[in-house]
C-alpha cells in the first residue's frame, strides 16, 4: 500500500530534545533540516548529531527524511555520505531546479549504495522546488530519477524568485503549486506542499491545508507539532467516500476471484482512476483511524 | 579564536551537552563531568565517553563535559564532533 | 538505631525515634482506625478591658510565654512572598530560645535562612508538606535538624493537629487585613492571598494565637476568615510580606506542545472514564498541562451544556472563569494562586473558603477530598506499583511538597497522573519511586505522551479506555519505553541516616527519606 505523507515535520538537526520527542506527534514523516534551520558553523555538528540519532532512536512507522545541504554546497555531499551509512532512506533536495541537479544526487547515491553493499535504488529522493526554474522544469524533475518519491514546494523562497510578496490569499503561488501537483501525477509520485510560517494563525493554516487538498497535494510540510492535527483533520475523507471506496475495493477483489476480467459496481464499470482514487481513500481513511 | 588542539562542540539548553576537548594534555587522560542527573547516570555518561573515546582513537587529553540531561546518542555526537574539531578536520 | 518493621509496601520503618516517639506502620490507604478523642486547646478568658494590640513581635512571645521545646505553627499562603517565619525565628533566637519545632503548612526557598537557626539548635523540628531549595538540600545532605523533618499531606496536617500529635504553642497567623480585636480576612491588603483556609485549623487547636498584619481594619474585619473567639494577640509590622511572591498575576495555561499533548490525552482519558457529566466535580493541580487539561474540559462543557458541581483545592483565575460562566456552581478554596482568585473569593458567594480539614482530613466526618469525581495530579516519580513521589528529586534532595496528592488521590472517584515520560534525561517511571507520597492503589491511571497505563485494580477503567481506542500499555511497557531511551537509572545513594519521615494522611508512616552521600 502507498505511503501516507500527510504531514512533513521540519526539526533542526540541532535540537536533541526535538529529535527524540517529535515522533510523539504523530506525523507520518519527520524532516530533519541540516540546511537552513543549521548556521555554517554547526554543519558539522548538526551532521553528527543526526548521524547518531539515526543510529539510536527508533522512529518505528513513522517516514525519516533529512533535507540535505545542496550538493553544490561544501557540505551537502558529505552530509548524504555519513546520514546513508546512519541508515538514512530518504533524502530532501533543496534547491532542485534542474534534472541534473537530481541526477548528480542519484548518481552519489548509486555510489554510496555500492560502497555500503546497500541495493541499489533503496534511497529515495524527494525534490524540492523552491524556485521559478525549478517550476517550470518540474515536469522533468519528477522524472529525473527512478529513486524520485515526491516533489515538495517551498514558497518562500520561490515569491522572492518571481519578486512578489507571499499573501494570506495566496495568488502569487497558484500556478507553481497547481504545476507542481500536475507534474507529480503524471509522475506518479506525491506533491508536497508549502510550509506555513504563522504557527499562531490557526484559520489561516486551516484555509491553506484545505486549499492544498483541494489542489491535489498528498500532504504539506509543517514546522511545528501544533499543525499536524489539523492537516490530518483536513485529509480525513468524509464516511460517505469511505463506505464507496471500501465497496469499489471489495467489488475488485470480487471480480479478481471469479475470474472477470470487467469490473463494475451498481451497474456501472470501474476503471482505474477510480480505483486508484478508492485506494488512496481507503489508506486516508487508516491513517485516519476510522477504518 | 581557534585554539590548536582544543574543540568544543553542543549547547547548554536541556536534553544537551556542552563538551570541550583539549588534546595538547598528552600524558594522560582526565574526564571531568558535571551533570544534572550524575546521581543517576554518572556512571553511564563516563562509560559512553570512553567508549566514544576510543572509538575515536583519542587515548589521552582533557575533556571537560556539562551535561544538560542529555541521551546517549546526543553525548556521542557531541563528544565526535568536538573531537574533530580538535584534530583540525572540520 | 530502632528496630526497623516493612511496611505495606514494603519499606523500612522505625519503630521508634528519640524526640517524635513510636511510629505506625503504614497498612494501606484506609485501614488505620484512630480511637483516640480530639485534642482541644486551653480555655482562655477575656476580660472587656483586654487589649489584644501588641507592639511587637517580641513582645507577644514573651506574652505567649515561649520557652525552650515549644511548637510554632505557620501557614503558607505567602508562599515565596512569605516573610513571617523568618521574622519570628529569627526573635525567638534573640531571646536565647533553643529546641524550637515549626509546624509549618508548608515551607519555600524564601525560608533558607532557617538554616543558621537550625545550626544553631533554635529549631531542632520542621513538620510541613514540603521545603524548597537550599533548606532541602542542607536537611537532606548535610543531615543538619536534630529530629527527622516530618512530611504531612494537607489532609494529614488538620489531622494531626486535631488529634494532638500536633500539639502548637503559638500559631502565628500571617494575616492581610485584620482588627485589633483580632478578627482576620485574606482579601484586604497589600498582601491579600484570598483563602485562609491553612491557618483556621492552627487558629482552632493552638493554646496561645498571635495575629501578624501590616494592614489594620477598623473593627469588626469584613469578612472574617479567623475570628477574634480565638486570636490571643494583634502585632501590627511594617510588611508582612512580598506581595510577588504571593500570588501571580496570571497564571498561564501552556503552550509547550508537548505538555498541550499530554494535557489532551488526560483529558481523553478523563472523558472516557464517563465521569464527565451533569454535577460532575473536579480538582487539578495549577502546573501548566493540568491547566490545559481544565481547558479542554471547560471546552467540551461548554459544547455539550454540562453543567459541574465544583471545583476544588488551589483556585486559580481559570477556575473562576469556569464558575463566572456558569460552568460550575461552586469553588472551594483553600489556597488562592493569583490575583482573579483574591478578587473573585471576595466578591463572589459561591466561590467559598474552605478550612484544610474541611478539605481533605480523613478522620472527619467527611472532607471535600472524598466528593470528587476527578482529580488530576502530577509526578515527579512514579513507579511500577502506581506509587508516586512528588518529595524528593532524582538527587534524593527533599525539594517539593506532599500537598493535597495523596488525599485528593484517595478522595476522588477518578485519580490520574500526568506526567511527561522523561524530564530531560530522567525517566518518570520507575522500578521504586525514592520516596512514597501517594500509594499506588489510589492511583487509577498514569498518562504521559508516550502512553497511558491503567492500575490493574481497574478493570474497569482499562475497558472503558480501551473502548474509547486510547494508548494504553502496561505500567512496565511505559517503563521500559522509558528506559530504552535514557538507559537504566542508578540507585541515589544514600546512609542509613533517617533525615525524614513521610507520614500518611491518617498518620501512619508511609516511606523514610534518608540522608543522601
Amino acid at each position: 500500500m502507498k505511503k501516507l505523507r500527510r504531514t512533513m515535520l521540519f526539526v533542526p538537526a540541532s535540537n536533541p530534545n526535538m529529535m527524540v520527542n517529535a515522533p510523539i506527534f504523530k506525523p507520518d514523516c519527520i524532516i530533519f533540516d541540516l540546511e537552513d534551520a543549521i548556521s555554517l558553523r554547526e554543519k558539522d555538528s548538526a551532521r553528527d548529531l543526526l548521524v547518531e540519532a539515526l543510529k539510536s532512536i527508533d522512529y518505528k512507522d513513522c517516514e525519516i527524511f533529512a533535507r540535505v545541504n545542496p550538493l553544490y554546497t561544501p557540505f551537502g555531499e558529505e552530509d548524504v555520505r555519513a546520514l546513508v551509512a546512519a541508515g538514512l532512506r530518504n533524502v530532501r533536495l533543496p534547491m532542485s531546479e534542474t534534472e541534473e541537479d537530481i541526477k548528480k544526487l542519484d548518481t552519489l547515491l548509486t555510489d554510496i549504495e555500492k560502497e555500503l553493499g546497500l541495493d541499489n535504488g533503496v534511497v529515495k529522493i524527494l525534490g524540492a522546488i523552491e524556485t521559478a526554474k525549478g517550476v517550470l522544469n518540474a515536469e522533468k524533475i519528477a522524472v529525473a530519477s527512478s529513486r524520485m518519491i515526491g516533489i515538495s514546494f517551498g514558497a518562500e523562497d520561490f515569491t522572492r524568485t518571481i519578486g512578489a510578496e507571499r499573501s494570506k490569499g495566496g495568488e502569487e503561488l497558484f500556478v507553481a503549486r497547481s504545476k507542481i501537483v500536475l507534474a507529480a501525477a503524471a509522475a506518479g509520485i506525491d506533491a508536497i506542499d508549502t510550509v506555513f510560517a504563522d504557527v499562531d494563525d490557526a484559520k489561516g493554516f486551516r484555509k491553506e491545508v484545505e486549499s492544498a487538498k483541494q489542489l491535489g497535494f498528498a500532504g504539506k510540510s509543517v514546522i511545528h507539532p501544533g499543525q499536524i492535527r489539523t492537516v490530518h483533520d483536513v485529509f480525513t475523507p468524509s464516511q460517505e467516500d469511505v463506505d464507496k471506496a471500501v465497496r469499489v475495493i471489495n467489488a475488485i477483489e470480487e471480480a479478481e476471484s471469479k475470474g472477470l476480467g470487467v469490473i463494475s459496481l451498481d451497474g456501472k464499470m470501474i476503471d482505474a482512476p477510480v480505483v486508484a482514487r478508492a485506494e488512496r481513500i481507503v489508506t486516508l481513511a487508516k491513517g485516519a483511524g476510522i477504518l | 579564536m581557534k585554539i590548536e588542539g582544543i574543540g568544543q562542540a553542543g549547547s547548554l539548553e536541556s536534553n544537551d551537552l556542552m563538551i570541550m576537548v583539549d588534546l595538547n594534555q598528552k600524558e594522560n587522560l582526565i574526564i571531568e563531568i558535571e551533570s544534572i542527573v550524575k546521581e543517576k547516570f554518572g556512571e553511564q555518561i563516563e562509560a559512553v565517553i570512553k567508549e566514544t573515546l576510543t572509538e575515536n582513537g583519542v587515548g589521552n587529553g582533557y575533556i571537560k563535559v556539562v551535561d544538560k540531561g542529555a541521551l546517549d546518542f546526543a553525548i556521542r555526537a557531541r563528544l565526535k564532533t568536538a573531537i574533530k574539531r580538535a584534530e583540525g578536520r572540520q | 538505631m530502632s528496630e526497623m518493621i516493612k511496611n505495606a509496601l514494603g519499606r523500612e520503618i522505625p519503630k521508634y525515634i528519640e524526640g517524635i516517639g513510636e511510629l505506625k506502620a503504614f497498612q494501606g490507604a484506609f485501614v488505620y482506625t484512630p480511637e483516640e478523642r480530639k485534642a482541644a486547646p486551653r480555655i482562655s478568658k477575656a476580660t472587656p478591658d483586654m487589649n489584644k494590640i501588641v507592639e511587637n513581635i517580641r513582645r507577644s512571645l514573651e506574652l505567649c510565654g515561649i520557652k525552650d521545646g515549644m511548637t510554632l505553627s505557620f501557614h503558607h499562603h505567602f508562599r515565596n512572598g512569605d516573610y513571617l517565619v523568618n521574622m519570628v525565628i529569627h526573635e525567638v533566637a534573640k531571646m536565647g530560645i533553643k529546641d524550637i519545632t515549626i509546624a509549618a503548612s508548608s515551607l519555600q526557598s524564601v525560608h533558607e535562612p532557617l538554616i543558621e537557626h537550625i545550626e544553631n539548635g533554635v529549631v531542632t523540628g520542621i513538620e510541613t508538606s514540603g521545603l524548597r531549595g537550599k533548606l532541602g538540600e542542607a536537611i537532606t545532605r548535610d543531615g543538619i535538624l536534630k529530629k527527622p523533618i516530618i512530611i504531612r499531606s494537607h489532609g494529614g496536617r488538620p489531622r494531626a493537629i486535631e488529634a494532638g500529635e500536633v500539639k502548637i504553642d503559638i500559631a502565628f497567623i500571617a494575616a492581610p487585613a485584620a482588627d485589633h480585636y483580632g478578627n482576620v480576612n485574606g482579601v484586604e491588603g497589600p498582601t491579600a492571598c484570598g483563602s485562609m483556609g491553612y491557618a483556621m485549623v492552627d487558629a482552632e487547636y493552638a493554646n496561645k494565637v498571635v495575629v501578624v498584619t501590616d494592614y489594620m481594619v477598623p473593627y469588626p474585619a469584613s469578612p472574617i476568615s479567623i475570628p477574634q473567639t480565638l486570636v490571643d494577640y494583634v502585632v501590627k509590622v511594617d510588611k508582612i510580606g512580598d506581595p510577588k511572591g504571593i500570588v501571580s498575576g496570571a497564571t498561564r495555561v501552556t503552550k509547550n506542545p508537548l505538555e498541550l499533548l499530554i494535557a489532551e490525552k488526560a483529558f481523553e482519558a478523563v472523558v472516557a472514564s464517563g465521569l464527565v457529566k451533569e454535577g460532575f466535580s473536579f480538582q487539578a493541580g495549577t502546573g501548566g498541562p493540568s491547566l490545559a487539561v481544565a481547558q479542554f474540559l471547560r471546552e467540551k462543557m461548554k459544547a455539550e451544556e454540562i453543567k459541574g458541581s465544583f471545583v476544588s483545592g488551589g483556585i486559580t483565575g481559570h477556575s473562576v472563569d469556569m464558575l463566572e460562566e456558569g460552568l460550575f456552581k461552586t469553588l472551594l478554596d483553600v489556597q488562592c494562586f493569583d490575583l482573579k482568585a483574591v478578587e473573585s473569593i471576595k466578591h463572589n458567594p459561591n466561590h467559598m473558603e474552605m478550612s484544610a480539614s474541611f478539605y481533605a482530613n480523613p478522620h472527619n466526618k467527611g472532607c471535600v477530598a472524598n466528593q470528587l469525581d476527578i482529580m488530576i495530579v502530577s509526578a515527579t516519580e512514579v513507579d511500577v506499583d502506581f506509587n508516586v513521589n512528588v518529595i524528593t528529586g532524582s538527587n534524593g534532595i527533599i525539594m517539593g511538597a506532599s500537598g493535597g496528592h495523596s488525599d485528593t488521590a484517595a478522595g476522588a472517584k477518578l485519580s490520574i497522573v500526568i506526567a511527561p515520560l522523561l524530564r530531560g534525561r530522567l525517566p518518570i517511571v520507575v522500578d521504586e519511586v525514592t520516596t512514597v507520597i501517594t500509594p499506588g492503589e489510589t492511583i487509577d491511571a498514569v498518562v504521559t505522551e508516550r502512553g497511558i497505563a491503567v492500575n490493574p485494580r481497574r478493570k474497569d477503567l482499562e475497558e472503558l479506555f480501551k473502548a474509547a481506542g486510547l494508548d494504553i500499555m502496561s505500567i512496565h511497557d511505559l517503563k521500559d519505553v522509558a528506559e530504552k531511551l535514557t538507559g537504566k537509572p542508578q540507585k541515589i545513594q544514600t546512609t542509613d541516616e533517617i533525615v525524614g519521615l513521610v507520614e500518611y494522611r491518617d498518620g501512619t508512616i508511609i516511606d523514610t527519606i534518608r540522608r543522601v552521600k
